[in-house]
């Protein structure tokens, strides 16, 4: 198989720390940045819908609409790919609480902002979005298993395409077994050519491993804290400009990413 | 009418997204919104052969157990005798599923999709099929691509039901790789011994119809030479319940396409297929097609005019290089809520003729919800290769919307080509294409 390539143009990124990619890199440099506000801003939805939607619609929305606006793409036209490990859970743990005690009681609104593609519809109908849409899950490696899921798209469809990858804090019981201490979201956009609102590219190969990449504090505590923040690895080195990290995209299997920021790129 | 776009498709190959034309959406899709379809071109692709597969539902046990339901009109549907309080509604539970325990080595993992998951591989010779395709390519060198909207959320629901005196989880429940969406997909790696790409697609009720079109790009870039798709899912509170308080649950059998239709009944399912490159396996049945598109309209109604629904399915023809006019049967998504069938019915009319046929099957296994699309990609399977139209059960008064095209009571003809509709929450649309080996448009 040969090098799988595309081009990075947009990054969004949210956690109670971070509340954008900027946040991150001010971190990477030393600096402390200004804390984000509880909820994320998610203004691509309208005020409306922005009050009805669950906690892990906003975080989806929020990062998506951080990298659509870098990337400068008509968010109507992008194919959607939203991955989470856990999906929402606070909804999760709402339901399960809801149907031991008083099953008929269950909310009609919640019961359909539990599916795991709820934040991908939400996007899809705030941007008017009849692009193909898919929300997927792969447990720790549903960031790697993601990107591979949206570079096959680009590289098939050669077209660009929208990748989140976001889960909630934990939340009640629930919260017990899925060790998420609290929530972190991450988006790309990703293209099959250069363009002018090119950052980054990617070189990626599918390998046998289980590489578990060095971090720098706090980034190494936030990664533990909730499987979309393995994105980090990626992350931290689209800030950098260079280098190589390596993604799980399933028990044993890898994504070796090279990553190679276009300005370095351009000065070499 | 996608015929044409054959024709000119052929000059722009290897061009760069090509934005479909504004008079063309318009004539395609009607008098809605159309400003938006800048989409890339779709290009034919090449098909892949589907050398295995098979499904086990309310019917009964692998492929004979639907074939001879689906031949002879014979429902799986049962009044609920499973929520953990009472509901008054049909179901389509599937016996056995109590009894079939997953492997021993993989007791963490148990629960009731995972074991109707190890119950439903069994079937069909699957698991020798896929060791065997171990094998020829190697574990990893094969996709594992599931879908499902459950999971095991059953299992959580039960971890609620009996919490300590602390609150927290009982100890039989303290494992966390079931209390989440990939519980399936990583059980099946494990019980498949399958360790390339492992995704779960979880988009509701066209969860199991997308691993197709995942499958389809892995393949032909080359990350792997073979895939196993599939889906299941599985009875729990949260789905009876919940598509109770959106009151689209019947309290009769659901009557897909009929006028006095009232809502869905619930089922439950497994169904997988292995999918390689044509040269390996030249008479098995091949997908020639697969579309996806989104309704932007709302998260549990979908939109009015089918705009999603009908891009998926031009999509799909576009991929297939086929015309409408060539298809002979489609299933139907046909969930027997009163907009779905409205809408399809509607698209039915105006894509197709009356020389392909069209049914639902929801009233045999009850809308198995993510596994719908693997187990509906098996019916059309079935269709090409055995010639049987699926009577479409539960239409004794057919609603007068629906066209020559619905066929009312099974049919015995040769099937060379078969689509099938998937259609989720949050206006998530899929259509898969099948064809006969050997067949050309």
């Amino acid at each position: 198989m040969s090098k799988l390539r595309v081009w990075v143009e947009g990054i969004g990124l949210w956690s109670p720390h971070l509340v954008d990619f900027g946040a991150l890199r001010q971190v990477l440099a030393g600096d402390v940045p200004a804390p984000p506000p509880k909820r994320p801003a998610a203004t691509t939805l309208s005020p409306n819908e922005r009050r009805r939607a669950p906690e892990g619609v906003l975080l989806a929305v929020e990062v998506a609409g951080q990298a659509v606006s870098m990337s400068a793409r008509d968010p109507s036209i992008l194919s959607c790919v939203f991955s989470s490990s856990h999906g929402d859970q606070p909804i999760t743990d709402y339901m399960c609480a809801t149907l031991a005690q008083a099953p008929a009681e269950l909310s009609p609104i919640r019961f359909h902002n539990s599916v795991h593609n709820a934040p991908v519809g939400y996007w899809t109908i705030a941007t008017g979005c009849h692009a193909p849409s898919t929300a997927v899950a792969a447990q720790r490696a549903s960031f790697g298993a993601g990107l591979l899921e949206a570079v096959s798209q680009v590289l098939t469809g050669q077209r660009p395409v929208l990748l989140v990858c976001s889960d909630t804090a934990g939340s009640g019981p629930l919260g017990e077994v899925t060790h998420c201490s609290e929530s972190f979201a991450v988006a790309l956009v990703l293209a099959p050519v250069a363009g002018p609102s090119s950052v980054a590219t990617l070189d990626l190969q599918v390998l046998a491993g289980d590489t578990d990449d060095p971090l720098p504090e706090p980034l190494a505590q936030w990664r533990r804290g909730n499987p979309s923040a393995t994105s980090l690895a990626l992350l931290a080195l689209l800030n950098q400009g260079s280098g190589r990290c390596h993604l799980a995209a399933s028990t044993g299997l890898e994504l070796q990413v090279d990553v190679v920021r276009i300005d370095k790129e351009l000065a070499e | 009418m996608l015929g044409d776009c054959r024709n000119y498709r052929v000059g722009l190959r290897n061009q760069l997204p090509i934005p479909l034309q504004p008079a063309n959406s318009d004539r395609l899709l009607g008098k809605v919104r159309h400003a938006h379809y800048a989409f890339p071109m779709t290009m034919p692709m090449t098909p892949l052969a589907v050398t295995a597969y098979t499904a086990t539902s309310a019917l009964g046990h692998g492929l004979a157990a639907q074939l001879d339901a689906l031949a002879h009109g014979r429902s799986g549907l049962r009044l609920n005798d499973f929520s953990s309080a009472d509901l008054a509604c049909w179901i389509g539970r599937v016996d056995g599923v109590e009894d079939a325990a997953v492997p021993a080595a993989l007791a963490d993992w148990d629960c009731r999709n995972n074991r109707l998951a190890w119950l439903g591989l069994q079937q069909d010779g699957f698991v020798e099929k896929v060791r065997v395709a171990r094998t020829r390519y190697g574990a990893n060198r094969i996709a594992l691509l599931l879908g499902t909207s459950t999971a095991s959320i059953g299992t959580t629901e039960e971890a609620y039901r009996r919490l300590d005196a602390d609150g927290g989880f009982a100890d039989d429940m303290l494992r966390p790789a079931v209390h989440a969406p990939h519980s399936l997909g990583a059980f099946t790696a494990a019980a498949l011994e399958l360790t390339g790409p492992c995704l779960t697609v979880s988009t509701a009720c066209s969860s199991s119809a997308k691993v197709f079109a995942s499958a389809e790009r892995l393949i032909r870039l080359g990350v792997v030479d073979a895939a196993v798709v599939g889906g299941v899912d599985t009875l729990c509170d949260s789905v009876l319940f919940g598509f109770n308080a959106l009151e689209l649950v019947s309290a009769a059998p659901c009557r897909p396409f009929d006028a006095e239709r009232d809502g869905i009944s619930i089922g439950e399912a497994a169904g997988f297929a292995l999918l390689e490159r044509m040269e390996v396996a030249p008479d098995a049945p091949r997908l020639v097609g697969y579309g996806e598109a989104s309704d932007a309209h709302h998260m549990s109604t979908p939109h009015p005019e089918g705009l999603g629904a009908e891009l998926a399915l031009k999509d799909a023809l576009s991929r297939a290089a086929l015309d409408a006019s060539r298809v002979d049967y489609i299933n139907l998504h046909g969930t027997a809520s009163r907009k779905n069938d409205e809408v399809e019915a509607a698209l039915v009319n105006r894509s197709f003729p009356a020389t392909t046929r069209a049914s639902s099957t929801k009233g045999y296994t009850g809308h198995t919800l993510g596994a719908a699309g693997i187990v509906e990609a098996v019916v059309a399977l079935l269709a090409i290769e055995h010639g049987v139209v699926p009577g479409n059960l539960g239409g004794d008064s057919p609603d007068p919307d629906c066209g020559e095209s619905f066929a009312w009571r099974s049919e015995q003809r040769r099937i060379d080509v078969a689509l099938s509709n998937s259609f989720g929450f949050g206006g998530n649309n899929a259509c898969l294409a099948f064809a006969r080996a050997g067949f050309t448009a």
